[in-house]
């Protein structure tokens, strides 16, 4: 299952980060930040709870880069 | 500029006149530092706390981090103006970037504005605007002059002439009118028109082509991921460069060369290796660039789903074409006349009456092709002989029109057939009287597209085809094309398309409109589907999509992702040059700490302004 989320962050480099961060995250197969179109694309793994691993992919970003948002 | 911005912007400005009034005065000691400090935690405190912050996180190496350790290095070597003036470069620097990224953003949509925000449904006799998103399939839609169409469907009332610019980049308006099928986005412009919808609004052109552009820079090119991965290794490599640089020459002065340590001179090298360390100009110039070339593209009419499509396309050394549809016209028109002692206005004339009855797209042809009002009250008899032709009684003389065998089997001698197409021949009371040849037409602008892509560097162009080899052949030659391959099933395309993959060294791009080529389209490097708009095979099978027919965008695109890539590798090299440069000048101290702050934000300010020019391919 494939989701597109809205996201905010200011730099190019932290949303390079950011979604190295992401696809480490456990239930994800494959994240991809749009950097200009502010999306971020997740992969979801089959039978992944979409609820918990966004939570966990909105906590890891903050970690990275304080000013990021994802609206989900 | 948003909020975020106008606050940085006052900060910067309050910041850079208390640091030029800091410069002035003749102060010294403590309260010369006191007093810089004010416009140093006036433009750095969010930096400051961000850095405090990534090392409690265990992500150190941000840029945060990097400008923190500079400015506050250069604090305690009591460089305080330079201090300050790198962190105010610094968010300057920052600033500039996050409005340049705003406003490509904007006028990429501004570019891409075809969304329509209503649609006009009639109740009780008055207009009411509706959410498109609410009109079902075979609504009857209201469409005024000056108003975008809002969903595709086709035209149950009125006439007009359509301005179809913004989907395919082709400024002569189109005429429409009753029956016509239109596509949303378009824009009304001469009557009011009413459309009965064949597609909800989530199903029509205009928001596939909106989802495609928008989605479109998420498929990352080699050079973006090139980029994100340099990025990875070059921020630590300069850090671990300047502790080096900061500990090892004064320890070897010391030890060695028995000279002073001269341990300020060289952390404040070391300094302005940080300084040059950040990556920003390089991370943020080549996603721009090839969200600013798409957008680009998108407005001439060539929709790009992908940034690595794009770079592939630059790449492409070989064209393969697919004949009918995408180097033809798709539509069958009478192309030469052969009259036999009759005039061939005459000919013709016969030739449509006979004509009239038959569906047939040949005799149709014919019947268009004489542009008259048939007046079908002497027509008669008619017969229609199944893989022959007909036989009509025209004023009370039969008319034969069809093919050779139609003739053989009336035992009409004909001339022997050399034309290049479907011929129909016709005869009057058991005479000969003549030959219409129906053929395929080649676009106008076929035999100039050709030119221009051996112009841009295509290697081999081969046109491949289901059609009969005498046809294929003639095409070919009209084009320019010297390598043909007819008479093919869908399969023995996918075939060749492999064959012709594995004996080219660049890219190879096929060329198609999408009817029965999806495999091929998906085989090739970049598969280009054209006169999309409305196909929805087409739009999912294709890499690249011309909006329009006009084979001639095909190598415009091309230079489109050609101008793109330049610009792209032109920030790559600069980028990364000026920083090596400044390194190396930095570590012998020819370079300061000011020459820094320009190889980091003058050099980022520089590529994104560069990297905006992708945006302009009017004249491409």
């Amino acid at each position: 299952m494939t989701k597109t989320y809205r996201i905010e962050v200011d730099c190019a480099n932290c949303a390079n980060k950011m979604e190295e961060a992401v696809n480490k995250i456990e239930g994800v197969k494959k994240a991809v930040i749009n950097f200009m179109a502010l999306k971020m694309i997740v992969e979801f793994e089959d039978g992944a709870d979409v609820g918990k691993v966004m939570k966990k992919a909105a906590e890891v970003c903050k970690k990275v880069e304080r000013d990021s948002e994802i609206y989900f | 500029m948003n909020k975020k911005q106008k606050k940085m912007l006052k900060r910067i400005i309050a910041s850079a006149v208390i640091t030029i009034i800091c410069a002035i005065l003749p102060v010294r000691g403590w309260l010369r530092f006191a007093l810089y400090m004010i416009p140093y935690i006036i433009i750095g405190y969010d930096i400051l706390t961000n850095a405090v912050r990534g090392i409690l996180n265990k992500q150190p190496f941000d840029e945060n981090f990097l400008m923190a350790t500079a400015t506050v290095g250069a604090i305690i070597l009591g460089e305080y103006t330079e201090a300050t003036a790198v962190m105010l470069f610094y968010q300057t620097g920052e600033l500039f970037q996050s409005y340049a990224v705003r406003k490509s953003r904007r006028s990429i949509s501004e570019l891409m504005d075809i969304r329509p925000d209503y649609a006009n449904i009639e109740e009780n006799g008055k207009l009411t605007q509706v959410n498109p998103y609410e009109i079902k399939v075979g609504d009857i839609v209201t469409v005024l002059p000056g108003e975008k169409i809002p969903l595709d469907g086709v035209i149950t009332e009125g006439k007009t002439t359509l301005n179809t610019s913004a989907l395919t980049g082709e400024s002569v308006p189109r005429d429409a009118e009753c029956g016509d099928e239109v596509i949303s986005g378009c824009i009304n412009l001469t009557g009011l028109i009413k459309i009965r919808t064949t597609r909800e609004f989530s199903e029509s052109t205009v928001s596939k082509i909106l989802d495609m552009v928008e989605n479109a820079s998420s498929r990352k090119s080699r050079s973006e991921n090139f980029i994100s991965r340099f990025a990875k290794i070059y921020t630590p490599a300069v850090c671990f460069s300047a502790l080096v640089l900061a500990v090892l020459p004064p320890f070897v002065r010391m030890a060695f060369l028995k000279l002073p340590a001269d341990f300020g001179i060289w952390i404040y090298r070391a300094l302005t290796f940080l300084v040059i360390s950040c990556p920003c100009a390089l991370v943020i110039s080549i996603p721009l660039g090839f969200f600013a070339g798409i957008g680009g593209a998108g407005n001439a009419g060539v929709l790009v789903k992908g940034s690595n499509y794009l770079e592939a396309l630059s790449k492409v050394k070989c064209v393969i074409f697919d004949k009918t549809g995408t180097m033809t016209q798709g539509i069958f028109e009478v192309a030469e006349i052969y009259p036999e002692n009759i005039s061939s206005g005459e000919l013709l004339k016969i030739a449509a009456l006979a004509e009239s009855y038959s569906n047939h797209p040949i005799s149709k042809s014919i019947v268009k092709a004489w542009k008259n009002e048939i007046d079908k009250s002497g027509v008669s008899d008619v017969e229609e002989i199944s893989g022959r032709g007909v036989k009509v009684k025209i004023d009370g003389k039969t008319v034969l029109a069809g093919n050779a065998k139609l003739m053989m089997d009336f035992g009409i001698s004909i001339p022997e057939n050399s034309h290049i197409g479907t011929v129909v021949y016709i005869a009057l009371d058991g005479e000969y009287k003549g030959l219409i040849v129906i053929s395929d037409t080649v676009k106008p602008t076929a035999k100039a597209a050709v030119t221009a892509l051996w112009k841009n560097g295509i290697k081999r162009m081969v046109m491949l085809t289901g059609d009969s080899a005498k046809t294929a052949d003639a095409v070919a030659i009209k084009l320019g094309i010297k390598e043909v391959y007819s008479e093919l099933l869908p399969a023995d395309k996918v075939e060749l398309t492999e064959k012709i993959l594995a004996e080219t060294k660049g890219k190879v791009a096929f060329v198609g409109d999408g009817i029965n080529d999806a495999p091929v389209l998906g085989r090739a490097d970049v598969g280009i589907a054209m006169g999309a708009l409305g196909s929805d095979a087409a739009i999912e099978a294709a890499d690249i999509v011309l909006m329009d027919d006009n084979p001639e965008k095909i190598a415009k695109a091309i230079r489109i992702s050609k101008k793109c890539m330049r610009i792209v590798y032109q920030n790559i090299y600069f980028a990364i040059g000026i920083k090596l440069c400044c390194l190396i000048l930095g570590a012998f101290g020819i370079a300061n700490m000011w020459v820094a702050i320009f190889a980091d934000v003058g050099v980022m300010v520089l590529a994104v302004l560069n990297a905006i020019r992708t945006l302009y391919v009017k004249d491409v």
